[in-house]
């Protein structure tokens, strides 16, 4: 009898193999038991997955696949402690003695390898192509830029995996979102991200992981692609990948954590075999050209609520349906913005360019030639936060730092920082921060009224230099 | 420790609309600073309801006539935005047991079905006509029911949906994985002793 399964028919996907690599089995209620390769942890969604541990009398199974570091709470002024906050100081030290007790790596402060978590990761090569990867925190998607599946859990999944070393899950289908052709001068990593946030919607990814290709995406350097996967979460896909190539495997080659010798060779071998197939079959294909994404700035509440920068800021009535209308309502009162209001030249308060999506080497280096020699707008306040302190270092060695000293921005220590503003870097009252994190949330940036518009480190810079939401391009003459 | 079978949720419900409600509205970052989940009760939405100076909004959950609520109702993307699990564990320790709504993020549906917080999708129009009613007669005593997949009110009643594996989990009593997940140590230890784990030898 001819036997054929349909896997050696159709091809597969890094996200179909990478899955079935790790079934450990089914689960009475038909979910697959999911192994875990890697799992990071931080201070802020780990302590409570440690206490039911604890209560359930069960120890940490595997270790060695844990890594941990400290970056939501931290200072990034003054990072010598006791902090000035104690509940700050109670989380570090309820992470410090967890790791302690359960014979798990952590990177603290004064290891030289802490940061915020997607940061080191890569920096580190612990995130490889081909694994499962989890950490409670949603963008953990990031760590998919090498080729991994990664996944964004709850606490008590956390508890799951440091129990277990596995997760209850349903596989998700796969959007193949490929951008092809050439970026324009001036548009980044960020811009194609909040371009396909844009177009699919902030909840266009339910129920999917993205893939990202095409030719604009494989030209992407390792940073840029963990800014593209660091964000697919914004547009409610769970985890977005890259498969890996040459440039993954580049990235990657030395690292502290990634294989060496005849055992690279060998990693480079199985890693390739993860890439999807050619004939690989997708759930859904969606096609961008590279030519039609503008630099991008967020006008609302939602990361999808974007504009180009020659654009201007929408009505209601411009949204999709009834839904869509009452949330640009919400959204245009909450931002005190007026339909039809170029969205160039809206002043701006606070400069934040850092955080898991742009606080990368890549970032900085990308900033400082435009900002030699220029001076932020008095009054405007100008955070730069590194995201890790391998990427602190290399900027004061490549003298970055001094650049952007020179320029009047705050050169700060390592953290996530004004991203979410668990540390003291908080909005105050309804300020407009141009900013290179990832939510335009109500409230994210830690006042309840503050005002927060998306945008890529060039674009915050040109904010900084104007005083303004400004056109990159023209500011730094890019052609 | 045998878990509660979660097969049907009575009680008040509280409409909180609109589209892509994120899990910093529900639970602002300045509550994450916490080692333990104990002090989250009264947390929830908490800048939707208060201005800075303490004073109400007028959110819905805090008018009298909603008061006791078990049941939200909800609008698209529910949850969306961070994998805090602060954002169910708020919503639980306030009083809710279940939500409805249009559609949910995968990571707070995930978390909230790990913690017994079912989370059911239902179409808007049944749910802007779900809030019409509880709107116009708070005590409508509602039902989420998941062997029928109804929600029901002594005046209507809407089909709802969720996928099979969380339902049946909730159902069974099996909702917290950790045991489930504890029985097939051999296939575990296999992958672990045959996927690399990442070293800096």
């Amino acid at each position: 009898m001819l036997q054929c399964p349909i896997s050696t028919i159709m091809g597969k996907t890094l996200y179909q193999k990478v899955w079935d690599a790790h079934t450990a089995g089914t689960l009475p209620d038909g979910r697959t038991q999911l192994f875990i390769a890697t799992m990071y942890l931080h201070e802020v969604t780990s302590p409570q997955a440690f206490a039911m541990l604890r209560e359930l009398k069960l120890p940490v199974l595997h270790p060695e696949r844990l890594f941990a570091t400290v970056d939501h709470i931290i200072p990034t002024d003054n990072q010598s402690e006791p902090f000035a906050d104690p509940r700050a100081a109670a989380m570090l030290n309820e992470l410090r003695r967890n790791c302690q007790e359960n014979n798990i790596r952590f990177f603290d402060l004064p290891s030289g390898r802490q940061g915020i978590v997607h940061m080191v990761g890569p920096e580190l090569g612990i995130t490889q192509p081909g694994m499962t990867i989890v950490c409670g925190d949603s963008h953990t998607a990031t760590h998919g830029a090498v080729g991994s599946i990664a996944m964004g859990i709850g606490t008590t999944q956390v508890r799951d995996v440091l129990a277990t070393q596995t997760l209850a899950m349903s596989p998700l289908k796969v959007r193949n979102v490929r951008v092809e052709g050439t970026l324009r001068p001036g548009v980044t990593a960020k811009d194609v991200a909040l371009h396909i946030i844009g177009k699919l919607g902030a909840n266009g990814g339910l129920g999917y992981a993205y893939e990202f290709g095409g030719s604009a995406i494989e030209s992407m350097d390792m940073d840029g692609r963990l800014t593209l996967c660091n964000l697919a979460i914004e547009g409610a896909a769970r985890c977005g990948y890259i498969n890996p190539d040459e440039t993954t495997f580049e990235y990657l080659k030395g690292r502290p954590f990634a294989p060496k010798g005849a055992e690279w060779d060998a990693a480079v071998e199985r890693w390739k075999s993860f890439a999807s197939d050619a004939d690989a079959v997708y759930d859904d294909v969606v096609i961008i050209p590279a030519e039609e994404i503008e630099p991008t700035v967020t006008w609302g509440i939602s990361p999808d609520m974007n504009i180009g920068i020659g654009g201007s800021v929408p009505a209601p009535e411009a949204a999709r349906d009834d839904e869509g209308r009452k949330a640009y309502t919400t959204a245009l009162e909450y931002m005190k913005l007026t339909p039809g209001q170029p969205i160039k030249g809206l002043p701006v308060d606070v400069v934040f360019i850092g955080s898991c999506t742009n606080g990368h080497i890549t970032d900085f280096r990308a900033v400082a030639p435009y900002l030699k020699g220029r001076k932020v707008k008095p009054g405007i306040k100008a955070l730069a936060v590194p995201g890790s302190q391998m990427t602190a270092v290399q900027c004061e060695e490549e003298g970055i730092a001094q650049i952007f000293r020179d320029a009047g921005f705050e050169w700060r220590l390592p953290g996530c920082s004004m991203c979410l503003a668990m540390n003291p870097d908080k909005l105050v009252g309804d300020q407009i921060c141009a900013s290179t994190s990832n939510r335009n949330f109500k409230g994210r940036q830690g006042s309840p009224t503050g005002r927060t518009l998306l945008m890529s480190p060039i674009m915050a810079a040109a904010a900084a230099v104007t005083g303004t939401v400004a056109d990159a391009r023209e500011v730094f003459d890019i052609q | 420790m045998p878990l509660t079978k979660i097969i049907s949720i009575s009680g008040k419900a509280v409409p909180v609309a609109g589209a892509d409600m994120d899990t910093d509205r529900i639970i602002p970052a300045r509550f994450l600073k916490c080692i333990t989940f104990d002090e989250l009760a009264g947390t929830m939405f908490y800048d939707e309801r208060f201005n800075a100076d303490g004073s109400s909004k007028g959110h819905p959950i805090d008018a009298p006539q909603h008061a006791g609520a078990t049941i939200i109702l909800g609008g698209e993307n529910f949850g969306c935005g961070s994998s805090r699990e602060h954002a169910p564990q708020a919503i639980k320790r306030s009083g809710i047991q279940a939500i409805v709504a249009e559609t949910f993020a995968e990571i707070f549906f995930g978390n909230s079905s790990g913690i017994g917080l079912p989370c059911v999708r239902a179409s808007r129009e049944d749910l802007l006509r779900a809030m019409e009613i509880t709107t116009a007669a708070p005590d409508t005593q509602w039902t989420v029911d998941l062997e029928s997949m109804t929600l029901s009110c002594p005046a209507a009643s809407f089909p709802i949906t969720m996928p099979a594996e969380p339902r049946e989990a909730l159902m069974q009593g099996k909702w917290d994985a950790v045991v489930e997940l504890m029985n097939a140590p051999e296939a575990v230890a296999h992958l672990a002793a045959t996927l690399p784990a990442p070293s800096s030898k």
